[in-house]
């Protein structure tokens, strides 16, 4: 382990806001795309169900 | 056409297309997602781990440097995705094969994301390293214009009522666009730039201590398959919206 605190680990030497920024921004953004992908694979199933009964 | 056998039904040229045929792509892509998803989140765990939490500080750049095992796996997938969904264009115009073309339309929203995601950790680096959020470097003005054919591809695909007219027109723009990628690449090389050189060549010896490089890699792996599991998943998605007048297309979606 490189670091000797929570609190060292926290500030990474004074960049934690570009450190922790950057952490944020990928993890928002994979976590809304899996998300929103989620969303259209269940609007996509719903549409085949609906088609199906009609038929 | 009549094949040696004798048989009127024309032999594929290749196994692999066989999976040009939907119902068979969308089997095949439902059994690669969740193993890209269990590769993806073992390897970024693993990867952050070492990263963030085991490799030593940079020399030079402080803990600032911690920003790479980010920016360069997402930098590297908006270079990558591209030239992936150029060839899937080319492939789907080629042989006029649905399946491609939706892999391309698939790709398109992720490359976006990532070559967005490389801009915005890039400027994250920039601000502390370099003192300014952004500079029109070559680097940076390239994967910017990257940015814009991602979102010009999109757009263009969306501008069309027809999916397969749109899906042919998208392609030559996606193809005509790739000729971007090795500009990126290579800017740094042919021009001035303040953006630095690339971390790792496959001709030399990596410079950087080896946890910093089991970090990167892993961390690297972990986005390749995130990204590989939802362009596949949205591919899902895209096959069940054209097919979804389909029979198969009714039964698969019952047992998802």
């Amino acid at each position: 382990m490189h670091w000797h605190s929570l609190q060292e680990f926290l500030f990474m030497g004074g960049y934690g806001t570009y450190v922790w920024g950057s952490l944020l921004v990928t993890t928002g953004a994979i976590a809304s795309e899996s998300w929103l992908v989620r969303c259209r694979m269940f609007r996509a199933r719903q549409s085949v169900t609906v088609v199906a009964a009609r038929q | 056409m009549q094949s040696d056998s004798g048989s009127l039904i024309a032999k594929p040229r290749s196994r692999l297309f066989a999976f040009a045929a939907l119902p068979n792509f969308f089997k095949l892509v439902t059994r690669l997602v969740p193993a890209f998803t269990i590769v993806g989140i073992v390897a970024g765990l693993a990867g952050a781990a070492v990263g963030f939490l085991v490799a030593p500080t940079d020399a030079q750049q402080g803990e600032a440097y911690r920003i790479i095992y980010l920016h360069v796996p997402a930098a590297w997938l908006s270079m990558v995705l591209y030239v992936a969904m150029a060839m899937w264009a080319a492939i789907g115009l080629i042989y006029n094969t649905r399946a491609s073309a939706i892999m391309a339309i698939a790709i398109a929203p992720t490359g976006a994301l990532f070559t967005f995601l490389a801009l915005c950790t890039g400027s994250l680096w920039g601000k502390p390293t370099w003192g300014t959020w952004w500079v029109w470097d070559a680097r940076l003005t390239s994967e910017l214009i990257l940015l814009f054919l991602y979102i010009g591809f999109m757009a263009l695909h969306a501008s069309f009522d027809d999916a397969r007219r749109a899906d042919k027109a998208a392609a030559i723009l996606a193809i005509v666009g790739v000729v971007n990628v090795p500009i990126i690449y290579f800017s740094v090389k042919w021009w001035n730039t303040l953006h630095q050189g690339a971390s790792i060549r496959l001709t030399e010896a990596p410079s950087m201590a080896t946890p910093m490089l089991i970090g990167l890699l892993l961390m690297t792996l972990s986005l390749w398959a995130y990204a590989a599991a939802i362009t596949l998943q949205r591919a899902k998605c895209i096959v069940l919206e054209r097919e979804r007048e389909a029979a198969w297309a009714s039964d698969f979606a019952k047992e998802l």
